[in-house]
């Protein structure tokens, strides 16, 4: 049993946790989260192709986080758990992101005082809603605190700067090109006095909650597509509507040219749990035939 | 959901390790395991059962059809009850058996697909779905000797290969890969007569939608508990095509179109295509 030589006060104690987590957190390159016309985007800056600090929970759910890898995975694993059986014992449409919030923050604030070592991570959880006014994103930190942000949230080690940069040029309505081309400058730009860096596709790891899908509305944004929307010159200000037709795919957007765009835009199933009541509403571009096109 | 009593996500949340959704039910929730309930040794309870599937391969992926009806003893429990499901982007499943049971299940494999997926950011093979169901089929056992069972027929485009391919199951949780054609279900008998003799390698998938029709509808003819196509309430089988784009249901028009052809076709000639 260990035990403590001497006394050391609460305040103290706390405050020990919270600057250690806080510098584990600062440590690492920033995320940012915001909404746009049709949807909520996240940009992270992220070498790795497979490592995602990005990724989904949910039908309309996105997750997003800075820190420690394997701590933010474990949460994000857990997120996924929690949500598919929320659906799975309701309705697709039973899960939010207020709940999933709400049980991030419990476990935080156990772990951070409970355990020898608080997570040193901060995520960001994000609902498409039907309207930009109903999006939320929400915000927790390392001790569990919960905050609901209107419009966009930068975490990690330039996130306080990123943030003051987001509140000068961030409106409602922007467009996905714009909002994109706005998060990449910021996270380029850095904290205050750090050198600005170029950021190019490589070193991105961007996705949607497109609120205008059916169902499962995450897509990652990838490849020659990515290239387009940071171009500002390039005509390419949004993501298309329509799925790519690439066998396997699913879940990515590239823009690539073998991607034969004009897959159904329809997905197979309605989201509901209950598989009687799955089946699509008959829709104006449903195709009738066999074979597709 | 012991989420809320303890705010906390309780521990098999935060277990690494499994990407099944299943095994993370099976210690967060059991009780909502599909096949979990000790029912009463010897009973048996009456309860809706589903009919007839038919799958077949064509040119470029797979069908997969099921006609509308579930059935208690004589009495036709749901005459527009849907048996096919899209499993996830890439594969169907059609049920016959306990209605209530399988849904269950399918239920389950949908969301297991899904969470396997995003847990993983990659899809699983067909086979892996395919051993999966297995598996799950395997659990349903103690219900399945009291008589709820469950027969799954899976089919699926696989990417690796190119191809639509088909698994047919046992109660036990046996699993057979199909080829060319299969059919499960009380009409299944007449179904695979009909298939027999109206599949021919490198059908097209229109050609493919209307011998899946054709086929229900011989079992249908002969089978009781099989629904033929109801045109008075516009009632038509489900039918899934599954080929590189993924899973499309045949949409209403296009099936009452090929109903009305095969019923047309049928005038004076009951036996139907040869």
């Amino acid at each position: 049993m260990s035990q403590m030589p001497f006394y050391v006060s609460p305040e103290q104690l706390m405050k020990d946790r919270a600057d250690f987590a806080r510098k584990g957190i600062a440590r690492g390159r920033s995320v940012v989260v915001l909404g746009y016309d049709k949807g909520i985007l996240f940009v992270a800056e992220n070498p790795s192709r497979t490592l995602h600090k990005v990724s989904e929970i949910y039908d309309r759910i996105g997750f997003a986080a800075v820190g420690k890898y394997n701590e933010f995975e474990n949460l994000r694993v857990a997120g996924v758990r929690y949500a598919d059986l929320r659906g799975y014992s309701y309705d697709r449409s039973d899960v939010t992101a207020r709940g999933l919030a709400n049980a991030y923050a419990q476990t935080l604030g156990t772990v951070f005082t409970q355990e020898s070592k608080p997570y040193e991570v901060e995520i960001a959880v994000a609902e498409v809603g039907r309207t930009q006014d109903e999006d939320q994103i929400y915000r927790l930190t390392y001790d569990g605190s919960v905050a609901d942000e209107r419009g966009f949230v930068a975490m990690g080690g330039a996130g306080e700067a990123i943030e003051t940069g987001l509140g000068d040029a961030w409106h409602p309505g922007i467009v996905l090109g714009d909002a994109l081309v706005l998060a990449v400058r910021l996270l380029a730009a850095g904290a205050p006095g750090s050198e600005p860096r170029q950021l190019g596709p490589d070193s991105l790891e961007v996705a949607v909650l497109d609120r205008e899908r059916p169902r499962r509305t995450f897509r990652r944004i990838v490849g020659p597509l990515l290239a387009d929307l940071l171009n500002t010159d390039s005509p390419t200000r949004e993501a298309p509507a329509q799925d790519e037709h690439i066998p396997g795919r699913h879940g990515e957007l590239s823009g690539e040219p073998d991607s034969d765009i004009g897959g159904p835009t329809a997905s197979p199933r309605d989201a509901s749990t209950n598989p009687q009541t799955q089946r699509p509403e008959p829709g104006p571009d449903s195709s009738g035939t066999a074979d597709g096109d | 959901m012991t989420t809320e009593a303890q705010g906390r996500l309780p521990a098999a949340y935060l277990a690494a390790g499994s990407s099944s959704f299943r095994d993370f039910l099976a210690g967060a929730a059991p009780e909502l395991l599909p096949g979990s309930r000790a029912l009463p040794v010897g009973s048996s309870v009456e309860a809706p059962h589903g009919t007839t599937i038919v799958s077949l391969v064509y040119d470029g992926g797979v069908v997969m059809a099921g006609d509308r009806r579930a059935t208690m003893g004589n009495i036709i429990a749901n005459r527009d009850m849907e048996k096919v499901f899209a499993a996830d982007e890439y594969s169907a499943v059609g049920i016959a058996g306990t209605a209530g049971v399988a849904l269950e299940l399918v239920k389950l494999f949908q969301v297991e697909l899904e969470h396997y997926e995003k847990i993983e950011s990659a899809l699983l093979s067909l086979e892996g779905k395919a051993n999966r169901l297995a598996q799950m089929i395997r659990g349903n056992l103690g219900m399945a000797m009291q008589g709820l069972s469950v027969v799954p027929l899976f089919a699926g485009y696989d990417l690796e290969l190119g191809t639509g391919r088909m698994f047919s199951y046992d109660v036990t949780g046996g699993c057979y890969e199909e080829r060319d054609h299969h059919s499960i279900g009380s009409g299944s008998l007449f179904a695979r007569g009909s298939l027999k003799k109206l599949w021919r390698p490198g059908l097209d998938g229109d050609t493919a939608v209307s011998v899946a029709i054709e086929a229900l509808y011989d079992a249908a003819d002969d089978d009781s508990a099989t629904g033929g196509p109801d045109t008075g309430r516009r009632i038509w089988p489900t039918v899934a095509v599954i080929d590189s784009g993924g899973v499309r249901f045949v949409d209403e028009d296009a099936l009452a179109g090929a109903v009305d052809a095969i019923i047309a076709a049928r005038q004076g000639n009951p036996g139907g295509a040869r």
